[in-house]
């Protein structure tokens, strides 16, 4: 029998809700503090192990840290909200093609990228683009563009565990807060000071010990909370028939999205080949074979973790249309997608144990991905700006330097996560465009040996100009859309992806520029392109 | 072999695009949606596809290389670190 206690939770509730969920989050926390603590012990002290853990990462834990970081709120939360209101065709906009592209980019990319890495000592991307290229000035250049997009990415996170925390501790502190929900700024806050207190413990080795952890949690905790709302709903079978009745459209993509629009989507994850934060841990690898389960595993692990969120999401569009589910509006009176996980899990798990075990596990995956972005950010800070800048820095000043300027960005992060809420779905596309439209340079840069310092200036300022330009046309103009129109909450230009465009817009620059500028010296070639042809 | 994996690989990129069946509301097992099943499995065959990438087209000369620098710079010899 199927029972439906939502309208209860999400209403009025005459007596406050219990907080085991909030205490079994909380121990969660400080079980993070004593991972940090333990792993901080393993810190060898060096800005290479800081960095990079000394090249040390075997097999299991460079799966679990790559697939842990590229799984953030995006995939849980997101995923979850997308599938509410687009349908089942989400799980092939983005999780299918990951499947293919993320790996094909560390098996084509990754693996050369780490030889570098192990050849020439390589911390972070743009210490491979300085040489690639013979520019230091490439590197000024690039150093903010990666920057500004990490920014977006570290937004997911944080909006995403802000919305979910929110609405599973509703009708927590009746009185206290605004619904009796931990507000956003509180949770986006302790999620912040939590994960920068392991990172500055151990740097990257910490981030992948806390990343194996938390990966397990996750994928754990998310098959465990499918079951248990499966069961809540009256079984796999009675809760996609109440879709089937009440919102038969999300179980295609009929209406929903075009051919085109599908295909487009396919670009989004060339992202993973630009990541600076993916490339650092790529260099933590203590051999090329440490891919091979990277490499075959990936696919399988993002189907464990999407195929339950989508569902859970299309279950919840079925309930909604039903009139048996009451999501949280935005302002503009739409249901707010990003809250529809944390209501279903609320509304269909009995066990607060389970509801706090499940929240752990989308808390983890949240800080899997924000623990590498932190380190990243202070490696790129430290390696590619005031090192080339002031010459000889110690390795001390090194580290410091990093956690410094790691606590400016996300101090600077939190208080836009605070005032700019917005889909966690569409934000995230947005980053992962900018990531994409690059991704022809790290491409082009171990593949062509033509391609030239100026091809990648000029790629680089038109994915500047074309992501910014539609980025304003899309979210920041109130009038007539410049270039695109917005479908089924998707900005599109063409009826595609903007990400088409952009992408478009840097190849056509990075090849043409590069093909009518000077090619890089014999000398360069045959550092980058060790391996002759028979 | 190596080029038969990468068109096997160009050749999943194609299927993935299954407009065969984009209004197709089946629920196969009674309770996942025809299209969802095919992309799950689309999941499974790309493991499998780069569990083949892996046996016939490793990149070993560039791995060769690699630690070929590694055994350089642990010798002392200088290497190119």
């Amino acid at each position: 029998m199927i029972h439906f206690p939502s309208l209860v939770v999400l209403g009025q509730a005459a007596e406050p809700a219990s907080r085991t969920p909030l205490y079994i989050i909380i121990v969660y926390m400080c079980l993070l503090f004593a991972l940090g603590g333990i792993s901080s012990r393993l810190f060898r002290g060096s800005s290479k192990d800081f960095f990079v853990a000394s090249q040390s990462i075997g097999p299991f834990m460079l799966l679990m840290s790559v697939f842990g970081t590229t799984m953030t709120a995006f995939a849980l939360v997101g995923s979850t909200g997308k599938a509410f209101s687009l349908g089942i065709g989400t799980y092939g906009l983005m999780a299918s093609s990951s499947g293919l592209i993320h790996t094909a980019c560390f098996f084509l990319i990754g693996i050369r990228m780490w030889s570098f890495g192990k050849k020439y000592g390589y911390v972070t991307q743009i210490q491979f683009f300085r040489d690639r290229f013979e520019s230091k000035g490439i590197g000024y250049l690039m150093f903010p563009i990666l920057v500004g997009l990490i920014i977006p990415y570290l937004l997911v996170g944080l909006i995403g565990a802000g919305n979910y925390i929110g609405g599973v501790t509703r009708g927590m502190f009746p009185g206290t807060f605004e619904a009796g929900a931990v507000p956003a700024w509180l949770s986006g806050l302790i999620i912040c000071l939590v994960v920068l207190f392991y990172v500055f413990l151990g740097g990257v080795r910490s981030a992948v010990w806390a990343n194996t952890f938390q990966t397990i949690v996750f994928m754990v905790m998310g098959l465990v909370g499918f079951l248990v709302i499966a069961k809540g709903l009256g079984g796999l079978e009675a809760a996609s028939q109440k879709v089937m009745e009440n919102a038969p459209q999300k179980l295609s993509r009929e209406g929903l999205m075009t051919p085109a629009h599908f295909i487009s989507y396919m670009l989004v994850p060339l992202s993973v080949g630009m990541f600076p934060h993916l490339f650092q841990h790529w260099l933590t690898a203590k051999s090329a074979k440490s891919f091979r389960l990277t490499v075959i595993a990936h696919p399988i692990c993002i189907m464990i973790v999407w195929v339950p969120c989508i569902l859970i999401g299309i279950w919840a569009a079925g309930l909604y249309e039903a009139g048996e589910l009451r999501v949280p509006q935005l302002p503009n009176g739409k249901p707010n997608a990003n809250a529809v996980l944390s209501v279903m899990v609320k509304s269909f798990m009995d066990s607060p144990l389970l509801i706090g075990l499940f929240s752990a596990g989308v808390l983890a995956a949240i800080m899997s991905s924000l623990d590498s972005q932190f380190v990243c950010i202070g490696s790129m800070f430290t390696n590619d700006f005031i090192v080339p800048l002031k010459g000889e820095v110690s390795d001390k000043q090194k580290v410091w330097l990093g956690r410094g300027f790691i606590v400016f960005i996300v101090f600077v992060t939190y208080i836009i996560s605070i005032f700019k809420p917005t889909s966690v779905f569409n934000l995230g596309v947005w980053c992962f465009s900018g990531f994409s439209a690059l991704f022809p340079i790290a491409f082009a840069s171990v593949y062509w040996r033509r391609l030239t310092k100026a091809g990648v200036i000029a790629s680089v300022l038109a994915t500047a100009v074309t992501w910014a330009l539609f980025i304003y046309d899309a979210l920041g103009n109130k009038g007539e859309k410049w270039f695109g129109e917005v479908h089924a909450g998707e900005y599109l230009i063409a009826g595609v992806m903007p990400v088409t465009f952009i992408c478009l817009a840097s190849l056509v620059a990075l090849i043409g520029v590069s093909l009518v500028t000077k090619a890089p010296s014999q000398s360069t070639i045959d550092r980058f392109f060790p391996i002759k042809k028979a | 072999m190596k080029n038969f994996v990468y068109a096997l690989i160009v050749l999943l990129a194609i299927v993935h695009q299954d407009i065969w069946w984009w209004d197709n509301k089946t629920l196969v097992l009674g309770f996942m949606p025809l299209g969802l099943f095919y992309h799950a499995l689309f999941s499974c065959m790309a493991a499998a596809v780069w569990a083949l990438a892996i046996k016939w087209a490793w990149p070993s000369d560039i791995e060769a290389w690699a630690e070929e620098a590694f055994v350089e710079s642990n010798d002392g010899q200088g290497g190119e670190q």
